[in-house]
């Protein structure tokens, strides 16, 4: 078998051909190959979500997924939800309630709390907080990161309605 | 760690999957989601000569129902199984058992012929196609085979895949107006792998009689762990605070759980007897249920 | 005391201008950085030529290294080369990690990689250095060690027996300090009291898991004979006199870089040896090196801290007033102190602030630190506050108990009155000045309590068993050189800030404290804005580069805003009268009949603007020909700052766990959790009521989830995040934070600290509830975490 595999794929809008070593998962890939640095690794095996990017419009574990795997992929990471305003409203809270800290869980938490805007957009708090339990934050202690996804969620609905 | 140097394949038939497996060697593995084996990649724990990725098999997907069994293609992610019109209606014990299954970004990856095929002992699927007396559709190139969940899993990490066998698709019976079907389970945290964990489907007719239960337990053995003795106190009976006692005390003879992280075996036996009380108490009389 | 000045005889008062930012909840600057992916952490540093190391480390607690055959892991492609301990030591010093204010303290030379035994399972033994991270481990896959394990000395409680495996020979026994102090006659008062209650306290060993692993680039430049480390630090001074002093190079020709660091809490304020091996293979290769702990090996090499068991006793008289309180400490500490701050501190710390928030007259402890063949444990969050305060708090509720006192009456009896600072406390401590009397209040005003105990006996009628459990605390802040200076450690207690105002009437702040993610750069922007006059928007912060920035200890103990940030109020107030003496030249106006504002210098009287900040740059930096020739330009000042008149400062506040106990599983649901604490000036209340919730859920991480477990043979068990468990959103409840303001007269700013006071009171008011859930059905927990298992065994469910 092959231990390099030649992909082609879209990450955050742009085509992006690449030969990878099978041995590379997708957050590797997307630092060391694409120099996309937002998504960070702290765990390596898929249990504190820092390293969470879109996949085919899915939120994913990029540590869970083989680069080799993705040909054909559509890849969003937080540089490419931040380049398209489709957040903009969800960072802007996060600064307001200062929902970061240190900021490493912070990409990854965004990409799961996008998740929550579009798939639970009447989401309560305890949905929230059960939706990003698969993120750690170490620092905020989580309220203001609930404080700042049920605002937009407010908002959102509000803007909705209106 | 880093992953291990592999080779990588990937297919899109059936047939593909067979030559690949013949090239590969009997050291390749064989890649779905990836949920649990890129995770065990990166503590160097087993390290494949390569991967075969079947995540493009159309044949591995899709969900549809006929007359006596709701068929789920072993491709089908936690996620598709947590809200999916077919399985919520004909196997809701596997619509909830889905969101225990860790956390969102998992599920959007992780499939249930994965987590079949691989059987880990503290895992909710394996227990929940067993507790629903499913069938688990086994292919290879000689053909395809069915075999019960009961007889597929033979114990940790361990079931009745051959050699260049994969599961295809999982049929679970379809739900009645008699069944009752429920999964509770005790985690620290939740998307934590289970303490202790219960899947029970049961059979109850209108004047609250036990026809069939089956109380399979995870979390606390080798695998899915039915509670003979437990499940047979209740079957014939009417369900009851008493009979919910009856099979609580039978359960000392299903279960021999090891010790863990958590704690040691009495921790185990004594979750596991409160995870029967909870999970059956619901299915009690409205009266029964006041008192 | 430095002569007072208050904020408002210096036009400093908090709301009358519109560049009045203390107190403000200001957003961070530098947060949006962090929302877009825009950071720079140390790992996202690449460099030309650079190469990635790995670690082969023991897997024995105890062993001999008997051989190591290296040779087919440099045939392993990538694999550039390989080092050992004797390598390594050709061009390194070994450090001892000793206080001589502790006295009699003693541990082992310490080298980057062990000569000839590996004394803890974990530890780093041969060094790989490969063009990948991945090539690196596949050479460290490939390298033969042979190891002859030894007896380990895993238990602490036998550490000092006589049949105890000496850890280090050459120190005779695993003895790293003792310490017992007595104030007051403490026999008497037990001898007298109407009441004695005792208990043993145990507290899980944890560690920190910042969620960016420890990191580090090595860059020495053989051409200029310069070491440049990017290093994920909380000292970047401090790690520069590390690395220059250890590999004999002068201290100016090691620069220490720290841009954004993904959280440290403590676990980034030590040397490692495995990061000082990296500077030494930099040093001998002559190209930039970088190792990125990867999860599995932190949890092995970062500090564990915390591993105490503490026997308490508590006196009290017939009303219910403390006596007197008896404390003995044992901590086992690994086979090393760490460097340089020691691993005796914590348990010195234990014993400091024992009692902390109560008046009693007599005090007896004694702290023990011994040696075992764990990971090294040093200072992390909240160092020894969190063990303290639950003994203490779990002590108090016991009191309470013993004679039928409310704990809200025992609190009221016994806290440090409200106008007896300052003061001295039994165990030694001088507070300048607290407030627990007004925190309670403040306190009781937040917690429903009428509401909660009629809950709480309606729930018990249905079998759910509640409960609430209060923790008064102080934190120790604004460390002076009685924390480690006088003990010989090159840490340094005073900080500097550099203000500098550009043509463009923007200003530029280059502080040596740094930031981890708590807002250090926010509040200094904000106090930098506020000093001069100018929006805060108009303020950049430099922090992290040895360099550039005054010489300082960086960030921990709580230091920050009280030292970092007066430091910055200081030089701010310098540049705003350098610059008024400027425009008073330039308007023919006296200095002070002039003020800045929001940017722009105006009449003082009639805050009629004169002049923007920009127009007086320009002329200041393009036409300097036009001012007079006497006149003194220089729009930059620096300020350093130090604590004189108290060796800390201390802060107090008081903690409210509300919870539910599920008795048949043994599990704790946190229902709320209030906090009030006393932090003197608050800067920016919506950072720090952060800081006190992320700390609140550490120290709720150490209370209930977090736990460094080991077998009997040194083998940790722990070692990934599904195993221990950190405190994730769905358990967490909605924490509700108050303040009380006692500045520290010692500043102008008046800020302490507020980063630990979380930790400090969490478990022990988490303690304190599930006791009194449980008070119906006697039972009681004591050891940390209170894990469904040990709450069943206090039950008698299980044996």
């Amino acid at each position: 078998m092959n231990r390099r595999i030649d992909v082609s794929l879209t990450v955050n809008g742009e085509k992006v051909s690449r030969s990878v070593d099978t041995r590379t998962h997708l957050i590797d890939f997307l630092r060391s190959e694409l120099g996309l640095t937002g998504a960070h690794t702290a765990c390596e095996h898929g249990v504190c979500g820092a390293c969470t990017v879109r996949v085919d419009g899915d939120a994913v574990r990029g540590c869970l997924v083989m680069a080799a795997s993705l040909d054909g992929a559509v890849v969003e990471t937080i540089e490419g939800l931040s380049d398209t305003g489709e957040i903009r409203d969800l960072q802007a809270a996060f600064v307001a309630r200062n929902a970061s800290q240190c900021g490493y869980c912070t990409p990854g938490m965004l990409v799961s709390a996008a998740d929550i805007l579009k798939h639970a957009p009447n989401a309560s708090r305890d949905d929230i907080r059960e939706h990003i339990s698969g993120n750690y934050c170490r620092c905020t202690g989580y309220q203001a990161i609930v404080d700042a996804i049920d605002d937009v969620l407010k908002a959102r609905r509000e803007s909705e309605a209106a | 760690m880093k992953w291990p140097a592999m080779g990588y394949a990937r297919v899109d038939s059936l047939d593909g999957l067979w030559r690949a497996l013949d090239a590969a060697g009997p050291e390749a593995q064989i890649l779905a989601g990836g949920q649990s084996l890129l995770a065990t990649l990166s503590f160097r724990l087993s390290e494949p000569s390569g991967l075969i990725d079947i995540t493009r098999i159309a044949s591995l997907k899709g969900i549809g129902v006929t007359e006596a069994a709701l068929r789920i293609g072993a491709l089908t992610r936690h996620a598709d199984l947590a809200r999916d019109p077919l399985v919520a209606r004909h196997a809701p014990l596997l619509a909830q058992a889905a969101p225990l299954i860790a956390h969102p970004a998992i599920r959007n990856r992780g499939t249930i012929g994965g987590s079949l095929a691989l059987a880990d002992p503290a895992a909710e699927l394996p227990a929940c196609v067993v507790a629903l007396g499913a069938t688990i559709v086994l292919a290879s190139r000689s053909g395809e085979r069915r075999v019960a969940a009961s007889d597929f899993f033979k114990g940790l990490f361990t079931t009745d895949l051959e050699p260049g066998e994969i599961v295809v698709a999982v049929e679970v019976p379809v739900a009645t107006a008699a069944s009752r079907q429920t999964i509770v389970e005790v985690t620290r945290r939740s998307g934590d792998y289970a303490m202790a964990g219960l899947a029970a489907v049961l059979s109850i007719q209108a004047d609250g009689g036990v026809a069939d239960c089956r109380l399979v337990f995870f979390g606390v053995g080798s695998g899915a762990e039915i509670a003979q003795a437990a499940s047979a106190a209740l079957i014939g009976q009417q369900l009851s605070d008493a009979s919910i006692a009856a099979a609580k005390a039978a359960l000392a003879d299903d279960l021999d759980p090891p010790s863990d992280l958590h704690g040691g075996p009495e921790l185990k036996r004594h979750l596991a007897g409160v995870l029967l009380a909870r999970a059956l108490r619901p299915f009690l009389a409205r009266s029964e249920q006041a008192a | 005391m430095n002569e007072i000045v208050t904020p408002r005889s210096l036009g400093l008062s908090r709301e009358d201008l519109p560049n009045s930012y203390i107190g403000r909840a200001v957003p961070r600057p530098n947060a949006r950085k962090l929302v877009e992916g825009r950071a720079t952490y140390t790992d996202d540093v690449s460099l030309p030529r650079l190469v990635h190391a790995a670690f082969l480390r023991s897997p024995h607690a105890h062993a001999r290294i008997v051989s190591i055959d290296t040779s087919a892991a440099l045939d392993v492609p990538g694999v550039v080369r390989v080092f050992t301990g004797a390598e390594l030591a050709k061009v390194c010093d070994p450090w001892v990690a000793v206080l001589a204010h502790l006295k009699g303290m003693k541990s082992a030379p310490q080298y980057p990689l062990p000569l000839e035994r590996a004394t803890w399972q974990g530890e780093a033994v041969v060094a790989v250095v490969a063009d990948t991270r991945a090539a690196a481990e596949d050479g460290v896959a490939a390298l033969a060690v042979l190891f002859d394990p030894l007896p380990a000395q895993v238990d602490m409680e036998t550490a000092l027996r006589p049949d105890a495996v000496i850890i280090h020979p050459e120190l005779g026994d695993n003895l790293v300090f003792t310490r017992t102090a007595e104030t007051g006659d403490v026999a008497a008062a037990f001898a007298s009291a109407h009441k004695i209650v005792e208990a043993t306290f145990h507290t899980g060993r944890h560690t920190g898991v910042t969620l960016e692993p420890r990191s580090i680039i090595a860059d020495y430049n053989r051409a200029d004979g310069t070491l440049t480390v990017h290093h994920s630090t909380q000292a970047p001074h401090m790690m520069q006199n590390v690395f220059a002093t250890q590999l004999r190079m002068p201290e100016g020709d090691v620069r220490v870089i720290c841009k954004d660091v993904g959280g440290s809490y403590g676990i980034k304020v030590h040397v490692y040896p495995d990061e000082m091996a990296v500077a030494c293979m930099s040093r001998i290769m002559g190209r930039p090196v970088k190792f990125i702990a990867d999860r599995f090996e932190a949890f092995g090499s970062d500090i564990h801290a915390r591993d105490h068991r503490i026997t308490g006793r508590l006196a009290v008289d017939a009303e219910g007033r403390f006596l007197a309180f008896d404390i003995d400490d044992l901590t086992g500490i690994g086979p090393y102190s760490v460097y340089p701050r020691t691993s005796a501190v914590e348990g010195n710390q234990v014993v400091n602030l024992c009692g902390g928030p109560y008046a009693f007259g007599a005090y007896r402890c004694t702290t023990t630190v011994v040696l075992q063949n764990k990971s090294p444990t040093c200072q992390y969050r909240a160092v020894g506050h969190p063990i303290a305060t639950a003994v203490t708090e779990g002590l108090v509720d016991l009191a309470a108990e013993a004679l039928g006192l409310d704990p809200v009456a025992i609190r009221r009896k016994n806290l440090i009155r409200d106008d007896a600072y300052p003061c001295t406390s039994p165990a030694g401590m001088r507070f300048e000045g607290l407030s627990h009397h007004a925190s309670l209040d403040k306190l009781l005003d937040m917690v429903p309590l009428e509401r909660i105990r009629a809950d709480q006996a309606e729930q018990r009628r249905k079998g759910v068993y509640r409960g609430l459990g209060f923790a008064s605390f102080i934190e120790l802040t604004n460390p002076s050189p009685f924390m480690y200076g006088i003990g010989g450690a090159k840490i340094s207690a005073q900080d500097g800030c550099t203000v500098r105002m550009d043509p463009d009437g923007s200003v530029v702040a280059l502080s040596g404290v740094t930031e981890q993610g708590q807002g250090t750069e926010a509040i200094l922007a904000q106090i930098v804005a506020h000093g001069v006059g100018v929006p805060v928007a108009k303020v950049k912060v430099v922090t992290g580069d040895t360099q550039t920035t005054p010489y300082g200890g960086g960030t921990w103990a709580c230091r920050g805003a009280g030292i970092g940030g007066e430091a910055a109020l200081q030089s701010a107030i310098a540049l705003k009268e350098q610059i008024l003496q400027v425009a008073g030249a330039m308007l023919q106006a006296q200095p002070s009949s002039l003020d800045i504002i929001m940017g722009e210098v105006v009449d003082r009287a009639t805050g009629q603007s004169r002049m923007p900040l920009s127009e007086l740059g320009r002329i200041v930096y393009y036409r300097g020909d036009t001012l007079p020739k006497d006149l003194a330009r220089e729009l930059v000042q620096t300020r350093h700052y130090i604590t004189k008149e108290y060796p800390f400062a201390f802060t107090n506040g008081i903690q409210a766990s509300w919870l539910e106990v599920d008795i048949e599983t043994g599990i704790v649901k946190l229902l709320e959790h209030w906090c009030v604490e006393d932090c003197g000036r608050v800067i920016n209340p919506m950072l720090v009521d952060e800081q006190v919730r992320g700390g609140i859920v550490q120290g709720i991480g150490g209370a209930l989830y977090e736990h460094c477990i080991y077998n009997k043979d040194g083998q940790l068990l722990t070692t990934t995040l599904a195993d221990y468990l950190v405190p994730m959103a769905a358990e967490m409840p909605d924490m509700h934070v108050g303040h009380v303001e006692t500045p520290t007269q010692e500043s102008l700013l008046g800020a302490k600290g507020a980063g630990e006071a979380g930790t400090a009171g969490a478990p022990a008011a988490i303690m304190n509830a599930i006791n009194d859930a449980l008070g119906p059905l006697s039972a009681k927990v004591f050891a940390q975490p209170f894990t469904p298992e040990r709450i069943l065994k206090a039950l008698g469910t299980i044996a």
